[in-house]
């Protein structure tokens, strides 16, 4: 089987940031759904928040996204519950293929998150204070460098060292390099098997025979 | 830590081991598939030489892109026709059942798994699609997942996911007049937010919830996940067996039941189960609930003012503010007499048999106010075609209602069924986001079928108590 692929740690992200403010941005923002009458994941990075950023003639709004300043960021600063309502992984792929290596914010959902994770995206979490204070720097400061240690959880920009919180099965995801978890669970197979065996209403004839 | 719930029960029951990351490696007993979110895993699974572990676990439907009007083949939008064919490509490669329109079998993912008993108490559900939460309302463990969830599961027929906290949501008293599952849900939503349900599963329960039936039940748990909650459900008991007996699949092997049934009750939440958190919410005291902004949880009874944006908690100012802005609300006022351009009647939320008579109830005898568009979808070709015996179709079409095929539709505009413009829209679906409906500047909002119906007659947000029998044209 080919399914031994080289799956990169991701402890350490750096680069400048990029802020997005508000909260409650749900992922029909972040892509909208007529963007994704596609089959593959390819291209969709030019229509990250796409409404947000054109009218109807297409013509540039203010977001960040259309910034010059902010082409080359990859680090994104987010308020609260970010990435709410539809599953689409369009979404945090939009993000990826914009540029986007690691998100800083208030609070995601859940399903957000566990998409970004997939694609080694972290998503850390801080404070709202902490997290507008670092919008504004980032406002003043579009070449600015922000690190973040997954591992230490910690983010360090600007001399200045923030205490931010990874999940736990994110961090160890991420730090050991398990987070593209389809080889990994596919070695436990057999294990698969016996505990569909067990349950009353999986048919036998539908467990497939040992490899 | 909760303790001897149906979720902790079917958690264990489901766990293959804990991973490395800690998370807990979970078999699935359903992969419902559709063709939006499924075609990028089954390339990443031929990148890396995998087929489908499960095929006989897994079902597909197409309902995200399908048109509602004219469905022959090829599709008329070029972008559709390539999703259909990708998916009937893929399913026909691993061997999957695919209920697509020619088997009379189609429809929206969380409307067709139910009908055809796939959706089986005890089970663990899993699909590309945040509403999978839908399968709660029969005691299943049920959620949305992403596409690179989906590969995982196409290829090991299991999932990682760690454990939630779980809230049991009581529901005490009984629904007025005018007052629907939709509008218990909406009430949560806007009382716990919608950020709520973030690292929670809620578990729907008291007389309110035992007293709806199965349409009702998944109408609550499919709007889990607008409350921030990944999954929802509902313990199983008679009127989950009554519905599960009528289904393809125990018709076919009505052994199966009886077989099956001692598992099922051994699932239920145990009398002295722990929760992690109590909500109680009192039925007796809703009234129809209608959203007043762009997300879920802003909503306020028909007869309430919408708030001030500053009597709101600091963190929820904003968005509120920005939400009235673009619905043309202001503070103060009802959501009464708000004037509507689009009626839509569908979505996985409420396009099921109860509440298309429901709502034809209200239409009956009137008709669609001038300058109203408005379009019944059913969520299947099995409640299209029951829909149109018994009838409902006429009463909806003379009063001036377009009739048309199952899919997701205007729910989210992803095929021809589009808000255009700065039109507003009652809406039965479950989600008033910006551009949800298909235009940027649409404004949808959202309320029970009954309330659609309503608003559809007298062209604008309307209190369905308050509809005066002189209304009646016909």
């Amino acid at each position: 089987m080919g399914d031994e692929i080289e799956i990169p740690e991701v402890d350490y992200v750096s680069g400048s940031g990029v802020p997005i403010r508000g909260n409650d941005i749900d992922t029909d923002q972040i892509i909208p759904a007529r963007f994704m009458k596609v089959v593959t994941f390819d291209g969709l990075g030019e229509f990250a928040f796409f409404d947000l950023r054109f009218d109807d003639d297409d013509n540039q709004k203010d977001h960040p996204f259309n910034e010059d300043r902010f082409q080359d960021s990859s680090v994104m600063v987010v308020n609260s519950n970010f990435g709410c309502g539809s599953s689409r992984e369009h979404a945090p792929q939009a993000l990826m293929r914009w540029g986007i290596d690691a998100i800083i914010g208030e609070s995601f959902a859940e399903i957000f998150a566990g998409n970004c994770l997939a694609l080694g995206i972290p998503t850390v979490t801080a404070d709202s204070e902490t997290i507008e204070a670092l919008q504004d720097w980032v406002d003043e400061n579009p070449d600015g460098e922000i690190d973040i240690d997954v591992e230490a959880e910690e983010v360090t920009y600007d001399d200045e060292t923030i205490d931010v919180t990874v999940d736990d099965a994110q961090r160890k995801a991420l730090v050991e390099g398990v987070w593209d978890t389809t080889a990994l669970m596919k070695s436990n197979a057999g294990a698969v098997r016996e505990t569909a065996r067990e349950l009353p209403y999986v048919d036998d004839a539908a467990i497939p025979d040992a490899e | 830590m909760s303790e001897g719930t149906l979720y902790d029960k079917v958690w264990d029951r489901h766990k293959v081991t804990t991973l490395p990351t800690g998370q807990d490696q979970l078999f699935v007993g359903l992969h419902l598939i559709h063709e939006v979110t499924s075609p990028q895993a089954f390339g990443m699974l031929r990148e890396r030489d995998l087929e489908v572990a499960y095929p006989e676990l897994t079902h597909a439907t197409v309902d995200h892109i399908v048109p509602t009007a004219d469905q022959s083949r090829p599709y008329e939008e070029d972008a559709a026709e390539e999703m259909m064919a990708e998916l009937e490509a893929n399913v026909r490669e691993a061997g999957i059942e695919f209920s697509d329109p020619t088997t009379g079998d189609q429809g929206i993912v969380h409307v067709i798994g139910p009908e055809q008993g796939l959706t089986q108490p005890g089970k663990t559900i899993v699909c590309g699609d945040s509403h999978t939460s839908t399968h709660g309302a029969f005691g299943a463990l049920a959620f949305g997942i992403g596409t690179s969830q989906i590969r995982d599961v196409l290829a090991t027929g299991t999932v990682a996911m760690e454990k939630q906290k779980v809230r049991k949501i009581q529901v005490d008293g009984e629904l007025g007049e005018g007052v629907e599952a939709k509008d218990i849900i909406l009430e949560i939503i806007r009382r716990l937010g919608t950020e709520g349900g973030v690292g929670y599963v809620y578990e729907y329960a008291g007389e309110a919830i035992e007293s709806l039936g199965m349409e009702g039940r998944m109408s609550i748990c499919n709007m889990s996940i607008e409350g921030g909650a990944r999954a929802g459900y509902v313990n199983p008991d008679e009127t989950t067996y009554e519905w599960l007996e009528e289904t393809d699949y125990f018709q076919e092997n009505p052994e199966k039941f009886e077989e099956l049934k001692p598992y099922w009750e051994s699932i239920r939440s145990d009398a002295d189960a722990e929760y992690d958190d109590v909500v109680h919410i009192d039925a007796d005291d809703l009234e129809p609930v209608v959203t007043w902004g762009t997300t879920p949880g802003q909503g306020i009874g028909i007869t309430d003012p919408i708030p001030e944006p500053e009597s709101l908690p600091a963190e929820k100012q904003d968005t509120a503010r920005r939400a009235q802005e673009h619905m043309r609300v202001a503070p103060g006022e009802t959501m009464e007499g708000y004037n509507i351009d689009v009626a839509f009647l569908g979505s996985c939320t409420n396009a099921r048999l109860p509440d298309l008579r429901r709502a034809a109830r209200i239409v009956e005898g009137r008709a669609v106010a001038d300058d109203v568009r408005a379009m019944v979808v059913p969520g299947s070709q099995r409640v299209q075609k029951a829909a149109e015996e018994e009838g409902l179709k006429d009463t909806f079409e003379e009063a001036g209602f377009e009739w048309r095929n199952a899919g997701c539709s205007m729910c989210l505009g992803m095929n021809e069924d589009q808000l255009e413009g700065d039109e507003a829209c009652a809406s039965s679906s479950n989600r008033n986001f910006v551009g949800r409906q298909g235009s940027k500047d649409g404004r949808t909002v959202l309320m029970n079928p009954q309330m659609v119906a309503t608003a559809a007659i007298t062209g604008e947000v309307t209190d369905v108590r308050e509809l005066p029998e002189t209304e009646v044209t016909a």
